[in-house]
């Protein structure tokens, strides 16, 4: 073992380690592991004291090694590598313990065995970390392009964020239009303005933008490379339009003779045409060919738009694109899918007709809508003269999503307050609780009570059509127990809007794992922190905004949507990121040349040297995985910092109390 | 500690893959999730660098089992490091029942970041298994046959390169 000069370092955490690990004795006993100059224990040393107790011991006893028993290193094993570095020592000379996540917290019960298994994660960490070798970070530049993912509310505000900075932005957006699920609403909570009013100057600010290209009606194919240096490749779906020549006069979607139901824009409560432009303020102005749905394609037959087309820029021969650029960070603002409550049968949507969804009931109350702003049933004649609306649909409920949807209460209680404006019927809100934690929420709720809607507490069982009872004939009646008096009740109404909650988009996990990164139980993409970090991911350079990181509303997402834009901004000012030096080398002098590494590498980046016979790995293209460091045969690739002798020592170092003699003695 | 068998308290070396399962194991810590003390355990990068000379090590300097976890098949940070795991610790699990190590010695299992639930569910049930075998005894397994001795030498003399 080499001789050095190691500093161990017990955390308390506060009482979050001490509570469950004897820290003292911990650290009294690591004075005698191996090669331990100086042990302590300390409150808190992530804080700035615990941190230059570190850097003294560094430069008063001549560290040549330290080790931190403390949280996870995902926490703060930058932050001890930064204070060592600040001592002089390289960072990589660094070790951490994780005794809070899989000590302490895990074993709170049980001091004696919390205690043990910290002294086993201390043990393991000394033997490692004199085997640790001094590594520096490479330095590369970065593209100052960022890629921004999903042209809602998040996605437009973080790319105009970076390009008012001066930095170009790629925007790519799925639906042939940007604007997200925010273009579909009518009004916002609790100011009541308008959405499309205060959104499409923002889309026509994207569209305008020197620095920002915006690529609707394409998807990321492909990501390769890593932060600061990411080549995307996207495929731009033909849209059989030539947008040169377009003018975005409508004729075309005027003329078209196929009709169908608009599941998107819509949410099919309305239909579009097979040429179709989402919404008259749609940006970018061209329509697009659905071909799934268009005669033409179909039948071989029609063509009507192309002889419709004034300009002439009808062009069905179209084919995908894919263009490839190169990027330096990803913003992610890939939003959500509302909840399909046809999966409550309880609840009868798409059996009985005038149940609606929420965003049904936006499209409904939209002027721009497919019943031009009038709340009506679905006959599309009869106005409602009482309407339930039923909270947590899909939300807080074991059986399908246990965690609150964050907006549900206050549309419900918007879409309480439009019924009362426009119909002025009877309203009924069934609610579990009313959550109104933001500013302006809680008063506007209590603007709700004043304005005489029924709130009822208690989540709905049933809704059906079967009457029991007089005056229930022709209506949908909601059974729910009133847990507020304790009984059962049916209330007979016309119309039923089911706030239905926030889920992760379909494709969430697949889009994750194009990027990278992964999802949490919900199925919403993880931030690195959720509290101090809730923009980035556990991977460098792609972050992520808006509501694929969680449910939340709008100004909760602007603000997500520029702090990403700050975090990638911060990045390209500084003009270069230093890349974890965690990669494989191969001795050349003993590589035998037999190619096994070369197949193993899933990145391509071993290289076989003709003149020479041997393997050579590509620094740059290496991410450190360390599956050809396993796979070499005669043992000369070397994993840098999860080297074999340090994994070996680090095992005979948690295995401190137990080690025995092997019972055969290598020859 | 007593290896009498009824008493023993097995001790276990766990190999973690940084970006799935060593989350899940952060991630049970966060929500305060009990499981046995018995795993001592180990970050890697990724399982596709575990090197089966390791779990040798650990079996013969004291481990009574390991545990080797990944991200799922198919979720990768490195593609398909775990597949490669896969492989070679199967190809391991075969040589090591030739020595008469039992099989629930030496385990793969998968964990992602937000199962934390799952890798407790895992260390428990892997402790309560190699409980019931009782500790490792290399010696008795390897008097049985002088020759299954001399393989095993063989594989420990690579290790010790």
């Amino acid at each position: 073992m080499p001789e050095e000069k190691v500093g161990v370092y017990i955390c308390h955490c506060g009482h979050n380690i001490a509570g469950a690990v004897d820290v003292e004795a911990v650290a009294e006993w690591a004075k005698g592991l191996p090669n331990v100059t100086v042990s302590r224990d300390y409150k808190f040393m992530c804080s700035s004291l615990g941190q230059e107790l570190i850097e003294e011991d560094i430069k008063e006893q001549g560290l040549t090694r330290v080790v931190v028993a403390s949280c996870s290193p995902h926490m703060h094993e930058r932050t001890f590598r930064t204070a060592c570095e600040r001592a002089g020592l390289n960072p990589y000379l660094f070790e951490m313990a994780n005794i809070r996540e899989h000590a302490s917290w895990v074993h709170p019960d049980n001091v004696q065995a919390a205690t043990d298994k910290a002294k086993a994660l201390v043990s393991g960490a000394v033997h490692r970390v004199v085997y640790n070798k001094p590594l520096d970070a490479m330095e590369v530049p970065v593209e100052p392009t960022t890629l921004v993912v999903g042209g809602g509310i998040a996605g437009i505000q973080a790319a105009l964020e970076i390009a008012d900075a001066g930095y170009p932005v790629v925007l790519v957006e799925r639906e042939p239009s940007i604007g997200g699920h925010m273009a579909q609403l009518d009004k916002t909570f609790p100011t009541l303005d308008c959405s499309a009013c205060i959104l499409t100057p923002k889309m026509f600010d994207v569209a305008m933008h020197p620095n920002i290209t915006l690529l609707t009606y394409s998807e990321v194919e492909k990501v390769e490379g890593y932060v600061g240096n990411f080549e995307v490749t996207i495929r731009k779906k033909a849209r059989k339009i030539n947008e040169a020549d377009c003018t975005g006069c409508g004729t075309c979607w005027e003329k078209c003779p196929k009709k169908v139901v608009d599941e998107v824009y819509e949410s099919g409560l309305g239909y579009r045409t097979a040429i179709y432009r989402p919404f008259p303020q749609a940006v970018p102005k061209y329509p697009v060919i659905d071909v799934e749905t268009c005669t033409y394609y179909q039948t071989g037959k029609c063509r009507v738009c192309e002889k419709f087309c004034p300009t002439g820029a009808i062009n069905f021969d179209q084919e995908d694109e894919l263009i490839t650029y190169k990027i330096g960070n990803v913003i992610l603002a890939t939003g959500y899918d509302q909840f399909d409550p046809r999966r409550i049968p309880e609840y009868g949507y798409g059996r009985l007709a005038n149940v609606f969804t929420s965003l049904e009931f936006e499209r409904m109350v939209n002027a721009s809508g497919p019943t031009d702003g009038q709340m009506v049933l679905r006959d599309g004649v009869t106005v409602p003269k009482s309407v339930a609306i039923v909270h947590c649909v899909g939300s807080r409920d074991r059986r399908y999503n246990q965690y609150c949807s964050a907006v549900c209460c206050m549309y419900s209680l918007k879409f309480a307050h439009l019924v009362k404006e426009r119909v002025g019927g009877e309203v009924y809100n069934f609610y579990m609780d009313i959550r109104t934690s933001a500013k302006g929420y809680e008063e506007f709720y209590h603007r709700l009570l004043e304005e005489g809607v029924h709130f009822v507490r208690g989540r709905v069982s049933k809704i059906t059509g079967a009457a029991r009872q007089p005056g229930e004939e022709g209506k949908l009646i909601v059974q729910c127990e009133d847990t507020l008096i304790g009984k059962q009740r049916r209330i007979p109404v016309d119309m039923v809007v089911l706030s239905a909650g926030m889920e992760p988009r379909h494709d969430a996990a697949e889009v994750g794992h194009l990027f990278g990164i992964s999802c949490s139980v919900d199925g919403f993409f993880i931030e690195r922190h959720p509290k101090l970090d809730p923009v980035a991911t556990m991977t460098d350079g792609i972050y992520i905004a808006g509501v694929c990181q969680g449910p939340k509303d709008i100004p909760a997402s602007v603000a997500q949507g520029a702090g990403a834009a700050a975090r990638v901004l911060s990045v390209i000012g500084k003009g270069s990121v230093r890349l974890e030096p965690v990669r494989a080398t191969i001795d050349e002098a003993n590589c035998s040349g037999c190619r096994i590494c070369n197949t193993m590498c899933p990145y391509s980046a071993i290289d076989y040297i003709e003149d020479l016979k041997v393997s050579r790995v590509n620094p740059a293209l290496c991410k450190g995985c360390g599956t050809c460091v396993a796979a070499c045969p005669s043992q000369v690739i070397t994993g840098a910092h999860f080297t074999y002798e340090q994994i070996t020592a680090q095992i005979d170092g948690v295995l401190f109390d137990v080690l025995h003699q092997p019972v055969a003695e290598p020859v | 500690m007593s290896e009498n068998g009824k008493d023993f308290d097995p001790v276990l070396v766990g190999f973690l893959c940084n970006w799935c399962s060593y989350r899940a194991a952060d991630l049970a810590g966060m929500s305060r999730l009990g499981y046995p003390p018995n795993l001592r355990d180990i970050r890697i990068m990724c399982t596709g660098r575990m090197d089966p000379a390791w779990v040798l090590h650990a079996l013969r300097n004291g481990a009574d089992g390991v545990l080797i976890l990944g991200c799922h098949p198919g979720e990768c940070h490195y593609v398909e490091g775990n597949y490669k795991a896969i492989r070679r610790i199967n190809l391991l699990k075969r040589t090591l029942k030739q020595l008469g190590v039992e099989d629930e010695r030496v385990q793969l299992h998968w964990a992602s970041a937000s199962e934390g639930v799952q890798f407790a569910e895992i260390v428990q049930r892997a402790t309560d298994q190699v409980r019931a075998l009782g500790p490792l005894n290399w010696k008795r397994n390897l008097q049985d046959s002088s020759d299954l001795a001399a393989a095993a030498g063989a594989h420990l003399a690579h290790e010790g390169a």
